[in-house]
């Protein structure tokens, strides 16, 4: 079954005023992350409009599905997505990285309602999803924990000893999810340090192996099924995106991982996006 | 007024003009780091090794077995807590010749927030055996820091800082010697002993004290380890009050390196301004310096206190 017409139309419109809420946001702020935060927007309604079991009315309930942002630089697109499920105003969303609001640079678990774990330094994410995933299954849960993990992150080893962890605890109920947009801080992934072919290593370090368009709502939504369903393994999606989607002048370019959005390119974003100022 | 990751930047590459041993490594962050700028000059002699911090400490220990001088670039937090196992177990163990350069030193990286923010890097790398620690106080300092660890042969961590510091030198005037501290300003009443950008606030309190008829010694301590004990033992023994002044935990750090020299050998009052051991978060670089009280009002407070304390011994 997949998803209706109208829930299509539904979560894209979630898309598109988290993207805008994105563009504002760091805008305003004059810092913070755009492109892995674009990149993520679709794989992020996708999971809390769509898949993840969570109550903004009950952020620590043990049962619920468990997120981590192991690419921590993308908070934007977590508080952004945070604030549209009703965990925290959207107003909050204007004082992110100042003196003293709950929004800092990074995810922090320990003032922001919502976040399961905080992040910011690369590469620990999945390690400590396998310590939810095995937590769960001690516990009798049936939740599941999903990890964001970028491209570029995966050239930290200790991403390939978690995968190799997630294997041999054949960890079903944990979802690894790869933001495969080919760039990372100081260049693509392909001159920094190329990847290689992913699908063959996760498959040679034994995970149940899914590729889609990171973008395309319906496609996303059918992986996460077939990862739910598949019960001997853990599962790593693939997802293709582009980094900085949506807005034309930062799609694919490492420079916009971190900068900041003058005047005029704001307003071209805001109008690319199909909002007005 | 340069950022001191410009004047790094810089130094590097007319460093790599002069000796071709020089070889520099970064972990996909080299346009921050600025060590792009060396990668630009000398392709051939620049390694970008993506994330992976550890592989990057850990190469660089071949580059030096191999007779190469390689400066190692990440941010702060990064060397000390991703690439400390090789900085411990090949670089300082077997006393590699390696330049171990972290970004963003303290506070500097004030938006990212304490997730990024480096305050117990000194502390783990003082605690490093054979590894020497140096923190410059200005892009002048930076500069001829970059130029003197180059001479020296051995490991040694070199921190810096993102932002544009208000400068303390000038070009023709920044005597840097590794295990020397300088003295900017003889007083009687109180000495300050700081590192990096708190150099420049030590300064700034000085004037501040002067006008109370408190004439402060200030030192620049550059090099946390080797400390320069015989300079911290002088000057106590001349002022009897030692404030010390760091962009870091007090935990391990400068203070801690001053209170072991004074401790044995000429106890006096001290009070220690640096981060009283909690993690940072997200603001303006200054407003975030105050909350956690590393401002020049908190080094006033600090003398006024430490003055105090030797009058009622
Ligand atoms: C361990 C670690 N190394 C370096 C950094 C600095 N850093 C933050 S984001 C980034 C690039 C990330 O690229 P990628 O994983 O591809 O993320 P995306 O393209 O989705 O933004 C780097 C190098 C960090 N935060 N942590
Ligand atoms: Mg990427």
């Amino acid at each position: 079954m997949g998803l209706t017409t109208e829930k299509v139309n539904e979560l894209e419109a979630i898309t598109k005023k988290m993207r805008m809420n994105i563009i504002e946001t760091l805008y305003k702020v004059q810092t913070g992350h755009p492109g892995g935060s674009l990149s993520a927007v679709e794989i992020m309604t996708t999971l809390y409009f769509s898949h993840m079991r969570v109550d903004c009315a009950a952020p620590g309930c043990p049962d619920r599905d468990r997120f981590i942002a192991s690419k921590g630089h993308c908070a934007p697109v977590v508080y952004t997505t945070l604030a549209c499920k009703g965990y925290f105003p959207e107003e909050e969303l204007g004082n992110l990285r100042q003196l003293g609001c709950i929004l800092q640079g990074h995810p922090d678990m320990k003032r922001i309602p919502g976040i399961d774990l905080s992040t910011g330094s690369l590469g620990l994410g999945l390690s400590a999803g396998i310590g939810l995933a095995l937590s769960a299954r001690l516990d009798n849960k049936d939740y599941y924990t999903y990890v964001l993990i970028g491209d570029g992150e995966l050239q930290e080893g200790q991403n390939w000893e978690a995968f190799m962890a997630g294997a041999k605890y054949k960890l079903n109920n944990l979802i690894a999810i790869i933001d495969y947009n080919g760039v990372q801080l100081d260049g693509t992934t392909e001159d920094i340090m190329p990847l290689g072919d992913l699908r063959k290593k996760f498959e040679a370090f034994d995970w149940h192996v899914v590729e889609c368009d990171g973008h395309d709502l319906v496609a996303l939504d059918k992986v996460f099924i077939a990862a739910k369903q598949e019960k001997g393994m853990p599962t790593v999606i693939i997802a293709k995106t582009v980094k900085g989607k949506g807005v034309s002048f930062m799609e694919g370019k490492n420079t916009w991982h971190g900068k900041a959005i003058g005047k005029q390119e704001y307003e071209t974003a805001i109008a690319e996006l199909g909002g007005s100022i | 007024m340069k950022a001191m990751r410009e004047a790094y930047g810089e130094e590097l590459v007319e460093l790599g003009k002069t000796n071709n041993k020089v070889v520099a490594l970064d972990a996909d962050v080299s346009g921050s780091t600025r060590s792009a700028l060396f990668g630009k000059a000398f392709p051939d002699r620049f390694f970008n090794v993506g994330i992976a911090e550890g592989n990057m400490a850990a190469m660089a220990a071949g580059f030096a077995l191999a007779d190469k001088i390689p400066f190692i670039n990440t941010f702060a937090f990064l060397m000390a807590a991703r690439a400390t196992d090789p900085i411990r177990s090949l670089i300082a163990y077997n006393k590699l010749n390696v330049k171990v350069v972290g970004a963003y030193g303290g506070f500097s990286d004030s938006y990212d927030g304490g997730s990024h923010q480096a305050i117990e890097d000194v502390a783990i790398m003082r605690s490093l055996p054979n590894l020497k620690v140096i923190i410059p106080a200005d892009e002048y300092a930076a500069r001829a820091a970059v130029r003197a660890v180059a001479e020296y042969f051995g490991p040694i961590y070199l921190r810096l800082n993102r932002a544009e510091v208000p400068p303390v030198y000038s070009t023709d005037n920044c005597s840097f010697v590794i295990g020397k501290g300088n003295v900017l300003a003889e007083g009687k009443t109180v000495t300050i002993i700081a590192n990096g950008y708190m150099v420049h606030r030590a300064m700034q309190a000085r004037e501040i004290l002067l006008n109370e008829g408190i004439d402060a010694e200030v030192i620049d301590m550059h090099t946390v380890k080797p400390i320069d004990s015989e300079l911290v033992i002088r000057s106590a023994a001349k002022t009897g009050a030692v404030v010390t002044a760091e962009e870091a935990s007090i935990i391990g750090g400068l203070g801690s390196a001053v209170a072991e020299v004074l401790a044995v050998n000429k106890p006096v009052p001290m009070e220690f301004v640096g981060v009283k051991d909690v993690f940072g978060e997200s603001g303006d670089y200054q407003q975030l310096l105050s909350k956690f009280g590393l401002d020049t009002p908190s080094i006033v407070q600090a003398a006024h206190r430490v003055i105090a304390k030797r009058s009622s011994n």
